[in-house]
């Protein structure tokens, strides 16, 4: 199966990084593909590689061309991105708590108004994906989850907003995802996670990985408040469902 | 252990190394110093590993004073007027304050960032290996912020070694150099020869994340739009509008425009000095050429060490002079205004 695959674009990203791309494309398989290659060149390191980067449709491959140059390592990464996905099997599983709307999610009501369909509705559909961290990019922490129901495809805002709060769950395009620190989007806000997904002083720092599935459970504002200052105080909130 | 105190500094001064990569797929951008080379530079004078924490110095001016010891130091990156108690001090030099004794710097000339190198470092706890603020994401050390006056940096006593200068080589005014791609293909061939063709301009709303390009506009073939992927040091994003951006150390770690082209290694802290305004162009290169250029640049970066010689009093007399443009000094208002400001801050 692994031999029938195209293999992936070598783009230059200067003279110390190579872009692979799979897709140009939001593509479920060419996100596997890149997270396969992530895992393929974590378990058999290639001398030089200093960082990899993966994103929905490409792994950004930093390296020292002081010890290894684009052709070299552009050979080793096609060889490496035909290997099946060493931890496929392997995946962590996240569920994480959402106080919906109102203050929580602004953007709720409105949501629903353009989608013809109740506040209740959209939340059910929501909280009913079974999403994957796709990539992690922008800012700290900012996890962009694929596997958004059709129905809650939408365009992103006209005129993105400055600044939407810590903690925002989102959806814009065919994406929903965590934001963890306050900062521009121009998303849809639907509600707020206590869960920092990056946190100093806190073991592990970044929660999420690239590859880890998620689903959220609906909590009230009660609750959010509660957690909120436990997921201050260091503590996880976020459930391992299983790993 | 002495204190160097930040008796007055404009904006776009933080303290700044070789940054933290490594958490890049977490979304956490790598920052550190924006041109590398002075940093390393103003280090090696004072016996510091090449990428320890320093003072980046933004375009204005600025003034530190030692307190509780003397503190030897060294500058380099972009030159401007320098002295220790109206004693000039020479670029790519090192020099000591003695305890009491203010550094007072004017605005910058020719370049954007000096750095500020202090024997032995500057004192802090490094966040993933590293001190550079980056403000957004609450990392830096000793504050997590750009520096503002008052602000005290712990650092060691000056040891008493001698004093010492660097020999460099030239730096050319050359265009910047630059590799195309990683997505050229949203371009057509006309749109690549006009980047190219043309004369550009640092935008005076540029940043540590990003340099803004005042130029001819930059035509998509299919739309500015593209999912995102990851972005390097000096990747060139070309918005809707058509004026490019050139990613600096803050950058986001993903972005969403399509990317012409990416400044290569050798020239970026080259192109991080150019000031906002200063005209400039780009000249493509093949990665044959942009690798062995990086090559050499770290063999510069490796060998800064052999460059170092002894400072005698001539060298100081004439360097210092040139550097300190004291004509300068004199009838440039804004230069005499700050170091007013400075003076009266520290006294």
């Amino acid at each position: 199966m692994a031999a029938s695959q195209a293999p992936p674009r070598l783009l230059p990203s200067g003279d110390s990084a190579i872009t692979v791309e799979f897709s140009r494309d939001i593509d479920d398989a060419a996100n596997r593909r890149v997270l396969a290659l992530d895992r393929n060149l974590a378990a058999v390191p290639v001398a030089g590689v200093t960082e990899t980067v993966p994103t929905y449709r490409s792994l950004l491959v930093h390296y020292d061309p002081v010890h290894i140059g684009f052709e070299a390592l552009g050979e080793q990464l096609l060889g490496l991105a035909q290997r099946p996905d060493p931890a496929a099997a392997r995946t962590r599983r996240w569920r994480i708590p959402v106080a919906y709307g109102g203050e929580h999610g602004i953007d709720l009501e409105d949501v629903a108004k353009t989608l013809n369909a109740t506040p209740d509705e959209i939340v059910r559909r929501h909280v009913a994906g079974d999403y994957r961290v796709a990539m992690i990019g922008f800012t700290p922490g900012w996890s962009y989850l694929s596997g958004l129901d059709k129905f809650l495809h939408l365009p992103r805002r006209q005129s993105p907003r400055v600044l939407t709060p810590a903690g925002t769950i989102s959806i814009g395009g065919v994406q929903t995802g965590i934001q963890c620190i306050a900062g521009p989007s121009g998303w849809h806000l639907l509600g707020r996670t206590p869960v920092r997904t990056y946190q100093l002083h806190r073991d592990p720092i970044f929660l999420l990985e690239p590859g880890d599935t998620v689903s959220f459970t609906p909590v009230d504002a009660k609750t959010f408040a509660e957690q909120d200052r436990a997921a201050e105080a260091g503590e996880f909130v976020a459930e391992l469902v299983a790993a | 252990m002495s204190k160097l105190i930040v008796s007055s500094i404009g904006p776009a001064s933080s303290v700044q190394d070789g940054g933290r990569p490594g958490s890049q797929r977490y979304g956490l951008t790598p920052s550190g110093a924006m041109d590398r080379l002075s940093l390393a530079i103003a280090n090696t004078l004072v016996g510091n590993e090449p990428f320890a924490a320093a003072v980046e110095i933004g375009p204005f001016g600025a003034a530190f004073t030692a307190h509780c010891g003397a503190v030897r130091i060294a500058l380099s990156g972009a030159s401007r007027s320098a002295d220790i108690a109206g004693r000039p001090v020479a670029f790519d030099s090192s020099a000591t304050l003695a305890d009491g004794e203010t550094l007072t710097l004017g605005f910058a000339k020719g370049g954007a960032f000096s750095y500020l190198a202090i024997e032995g470092g500057i004192a802090g706890e490094p966040m993933f290996g590293s001190l550079a603020v980056n403000a957004r994401a609450g990392l830096g050390s000793p504050y997590p912020r750009p520096l503002q006056s008052g602000d005290e940096l712990q650092v060691q006593s000056a040891s008493g070694a001698a004093e010492r200068r660097i020999e460099l080589p030239e730096q050319p005014d050359a265009p910047i150099r630059i590799l195309f791609g990683p997505q050229d293909d949203e371009f057509s061939e006309d749109s690549k020869k006009l980047f190219l063709d043309s004369e550009w301009k640092v935008s005076a709303t540029s940043d540590r994340m990003g340099y803004r390009l005042e130029g001819p506009v930059i035509k998509h073939l299919h739309g500015h739009n593209i999912v995102s992927d990851g972005t390097v040091n000096g990747s060139i994003q070309v918005p809707g509008n058509g004026q490019p951006i050139v990613l600096m150390p803050d950058r986001g770690t993903s972005g969403g425009y399509p990317k012409i082209a990416t400044v290569i290694t050798a020239d970026f802290g080259r192109f991080a000095q150019i000031s906002a305004g200063r005209a400039f162009r780009f000249k493509a290169v093949t990665m044959a050429e942009a690798q062995a250029e990086a090559r050499k640049f770290a063999e510069l970066l490796h060998t800064l060490p052999d460059r170092l010689r002894p400072l005698e009093s001539l060298d100081l007399n004439l360097e210092a002079l040139s550097a300190a443009n004291v004509a300068g000094h004199a009838v440039n208002a804004v230069d005499a205004a700050t170091w007013q400001v400075a003076e009266s801050a520290t006294s």
